[in-house]
Protein backbone atom coordinates (compact mmCIF):
# COMPACT_ATOMS: atom_id res chain seq x y z
CA UNK A 1 0.00 0.00 0.00
CA UNK A 2 1.36 3.64 -0.98
CA UNK A 3 1.12 6.42 1.17
CA UNK A 4 2.09 10.43 1.66
CA UNK A 5 3.12 9.92 4.88
CA UNK A 6 6.65 10.83 4.42
CA UNK A 7 5.34 14.03 2.25
CA UNK A 8 3.08 15.17 4.97
CA UNK A 9 5.86 14.84 7.70
CA UNK A 10 8.74 17.23 5.37
CA UNK A 11 5.15 19.77 4.76
CA UNK A 12 4.99 19.43 8.81
CA UNK A 13 8.72 19.88 9.23
CA UNK A 14 8.67 16.93 11.44
CA UNK A 15 11.76 14.56 11.66
CA UNK A 16 10.78 10.47 11.64
CA UNK A 17 11.81 10.39 15.13
CA UNK A 18 9.51 13.68 16.28
CA UNK A 19 6.87 11.58 14.58
CA UNK A 20 6.89 8.56 16.13
CA UNK A 21 6.68 10.48 19.79
CA UNK A 22 3.29 11.70 18.35
CA UNK A 23 2.34 8.41 17.23
CA UNK A 24 3.05 6.54 20.31
CA UNK A 25 5.56 3.89 18.05
CA UNK A 26 8.81 3.35 17.63
CA UNK A 27 11.06 5.71 14.41
CA UNK A 28 11.55 1.91 13.18
CA UNK A 29 7.79 1.58 12.31
CA UNK A 30 7.80 5.25 10.95
CA UNK A 31 10.15 4.27 8.42
CA UNK A 32 8.87 0.82 7.34
CA UNK A 33 5.19 2.58 6.97
CA UNK A 34 7.00 5.19 5.01
CA UNK A 35 8.80 2.91 2.37
CA UNK A 36 6.07 0.90 2.43
CA UNK A 37 7.30 -2.08 4.60
CA UNK A 38 4.80 -1.97 6.75
CA UNK A 39 0.94 -1.03 7.16
CA UNK A 40 -0.52 0.02 9.76
CA UNK A 41 -3.77 -1.04 11.41
CA UNK A 42 -6.96 0.46 10.94
CA UNK A 43 -6.36 2.74 14.79
CA UNK A 44 -2.79 4.05 13.34
CA UNK A 45 -3.93 4.65 10.20
CA UNK A 46 -6.68 6.60 11.92
CA UNK A 47 -4.26 8.41 14.75
CA UNK A 48 -1.75 9.43 11.38
CA UNK A 49 -5.04 10.87 9.63
CA UNK A 50 -6.12 12.66 12.57
CA UNK A 51 -2.34 14.41 13.38
CA UNK A 52 -1.82 15.15 9.86
CA UNK A 53 -5.92 16.49 9.98
CA UNK A 54 -7.21 14.28 6.12
CA UNK A 55 -9.04 11.64 5.38
CA UNK A 56 -7.17 8.18 5.44
CA UNK A 57 -7.41 7.78 1.93
CA UNK A 58 -5.86 10.93 1.41
CA UNK A 59 -3.28 9.72 2.67
CA UNK A 60 -3.20 5.66 2.22
CA UNK A 61 -4.00 4.33 -1.43
CA UNK A 62 -5.04 1.29 -2.16
CA UNK A 63 -3.46 0.35 -5.29
CA UNK A 64 -5.50 -3.02 -5.10
CA UNK A 65 -8.41 -0.98 -5.48
CA UNK A 66 -7.49 1.16 -8.43
CA UNK A 67 -6.48 -2.38 -10.48
CA UNK A 68 -10.30 -4.18 -9.03
CA UNK B 1 -0.13 6.96 26.72
CA UNK B 2 2.72 9.29 26.32
CA UNK B 3 6.10 8.97 24.34
CA UNK B 4 7.37 9.39 27.43
CA UNK B 5 5.26 6.97 29.55
CA UNK B 6 5.88 4.52 26.63
CA UNK B 7 9.20 4.37 26.58
CA UNK B 8 9.50 4.19 30.25
CA UNK B 9 7.03 1.25 30.73
CA UNK B 10 9.01 -0.50 27.94
CA UNK B 11 12.78 0.17 29.83
CA UNK B 12 10.61 -1.20 33.01
CA UNK B 13 8.94 -4.19 31.14
CA UNK B 14 12.45 -4.83 29.84
CA UNK B 15 14.15 -4.85 33.02
CA UNK B 16 11.33 -7.40 34.63
CA UNK B 17 12.11 -9.65 32.00
CA UNK B 18 16.11 -9.26 32.59
CA UNK B 19 15.80 -9.90 36.08
CA UNK B 20 13.05 -12.89 35.90
CA UNK B 21 15.14 -14.50 32.97
CA UNK B 22 18.10 -13.70 35.22
CA UNK B 23 16.36 -15.70 38.09
CA UNK B 24 15.05 -18.94 36.11
CA UNK B 25 18.74 -19.32 35.19
CA UNK B 26 19.74 -19.12 38.63
CA UNK B 27 16.70 -21.27 39.70
CA UNK B 28 17.18 -23.67 37.08
CA UNK B 29 21.25 -23.95 37.89
CA UNK B 30 19.98 -24.92 41.35
CA UNK B 31 17.88 -27.83 40.69
CA UNK B 32 20.40 -29.02 38.29
CA UNK B 33 23.76 -28.82 40.44
CA UNK B 34 22.00 -28.68 43.82
CA UNK B 35 21.67 -32.46 44.18
CA UNK B 36 25.80 -32.94 42.79
CA UNK B 37 26.93 -29.93 45.22
CA UNK B 38 24.76 -29.01 48.09
CA UNK B 39 21.78 -31.59 49.00
CA UNK B 40 22.95 -35.54 47.64
CA UNK B 41 20.31 -37.53 47.43
CA UNK B 42 17.52 -35.77 49.13
CA UNK B 43 14.88 -35.92 47.08
CA UNK B 44 12.55 -33.54 48.71
CA UNK B 45 14.23 -30.18 48.38
CA UNK B 46 14.74 -31.60 44.71
CA UNK B 47 11.48 -31.48 44.15
CA UNK B 48 11.21 -28.03 46.08
CA UNK B 49 13.84 -26.86 43.31
CA UNK B 50 12.21 -28.07 41.06
CA UNK B 51 9.16 -26.41 41.82
CA UNK B 52 10.57 -22.96 42.66
CA UNK B 53 12.05 -23.64 39.13
CA UNK B 54 8.72 -23.79 37.05
CA UNK B 55 7.44 -21.13 39.11
CA UNK B 56 10.46 -18.38 38.29
CA UNK B 57 9.70 -20.07 34.68
CA UNK B 58 5.94 -19.28 35.29
CA UNK B 59 6.55 -15.62 36.03
CA UNK B 60 9.60 -15.13 33.42
CA UNK B 61 6.63 -15.92 30.37
CA UNK B 62 4.69 -13.49 31.95
CA UNK B 63 7.37 -10.80 32.06
CA UNK B 64 7.85 -11.93 28.07
CA UNK B 65 4.02 -10.93 27.55
CA UNK B 66 4.11 -7.97 29.70
CA UNK B 67 7.01 -6.34 27.40
CA UNK B 68 5.68 -7.96 23.68
CA UNK B 69 2.54 -5.81 24.63
CA UNK B 70 4.55 -2.50 25.77
CA UNK B 71 6.33 -2.53 22.32
CA UNK B 72 4.24 -0.80 19.47
CA UNK B 73 2.50 -3.19 16.65
CA UNK B 74 4.98 -3.51 13.94
CA UNK B 75 7.80 -4.72 16.78
CA UNK B 76 4.76 -6.90 18.47
CA UNK B 77 4.65 -8.27 14.67
CA UNK B 78 7.81 -9.02 14.51
CA UNK B 79 8.03 -10.98 17.90
CA UNK B 80 4.89 -12.92 16.40
CA UNK B 81 6.93 -13.77 13.32
CA UNK B 82 10.25 -14.73 15.05
CA UNK B 83 8.37 -16.76 17.46
CA UNK B 84 5.95 -18.52 14.92
CA UNK B 85 9.26 -19.38 13.05
CA UNK B 86 11.23 -20.85 15.91
CA UNK B 87 8.02 -22.95 16.92
CA UNK B 88 7.63 -24.44 13.45
CA UNK B 89 11.45 -25.34 13.18
CA UNK B 90 11.84 -26.56 16.58
CA UNK B 91 9.29 -29.15 16.63
CA UNK B 92 10.42 -30.03 13.07
CA UNK B 93 14.00 -30.56 14.06
CA UNK B 94 12.40 -32.18 17.80
CA UNK B 95 10.42 -34.72 16.16
CA UNK B 96 13.14 -35.52 13.23
CA UNK B 97 15.96 -35.35 16.13
CA UNK B 98 13.82 -38.10 18.50
CA UNK B 99 12.79 -40.06 15.82
CA UNK B 100 16.83 -40.23 14.49
CA UNK B 101 17.23 -41.14 18.27
CA UNK B 102 14.72 -43.92 18.15
CA UNK B 103 15.28 -45.18 14.80
CA UNK B 104 19.23 -45.73 15.85
CA UNK B 105 20.38 -43.00 13.28
CA UNK B 106 22.03 -41.36 15.86
CA UNK B 107 24.83 -43.21 17.90
CA UNK B 108 24.38 -40.99 21.11
CA UNK B 109 20.81 -40.05 23.03
CA UNK B 110 18.38 -37.41 22.10
CA UNK B 111 19.23 -34.06 24.16
CA UNK B 112 16.84 -31.38 25.41
CA UNK B 113 19.57 -29.11 25.74
CA UNK B 114 20.27 -29.88 21.83
CA UNK B 115 16.75 -28.37 20.76
CA UNK B 116 16.77 -24.94 23.52
CA UNK B 117 19.92 -24.18 21.73
CA UNK B 118 18.46 -24.60 18.39
CA UNK B 119 15.16 -22.49 19.72
CA UNK B 120 17.64 -19.38 20.72
CA UNK B 121 19.52 -19.17 17.94
CA UNK B 122 16.43 -19.37 15.83
CA UNK B 123 14.83 -17.12 17.84
CA UNK B 124 17.81 -14.60 17.37
CA UNK B 125 18.17 -15.39 13.94
CA UNK B 126 14.50 -14.72 12.84
CA UNK B 127 14.82 -11.04 14.77
CA UNK B 128 18.00 -10.18 13.23
CA UNK B 129 16.02 -10.98 9.92
CA UNK B 130 12.67 -9.69 10.59
CA UNK B 131 14.29 -6.47 12.38
CA UNK B 132 16.63 -5.70 9.10
CA UNK B 133 13.40 -6.56 7.11
CA UNK B 134 11.33 -3.73 8.03
CA UNK B 135 14.31 -1.44 8.67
Amino acid sequence: MKNRLKVLRAENDLTQADLAKRLDVSRQTVNAIETGKYDPSLPLAFKIARLFKQQIEQIFDDEEDKAG
Amino acid sequence: MNTFAMNTTIKHTIRGLAIWTAAWLVSTAMAVFGPTFLWGSNTLLSAFFILINVGVGVGMVMANIRYILSVDEMLQKIQLQAMGITLGITLIAGIAYSIADITNVISQDAEISFLVILMGLTYITASAILNKKYK
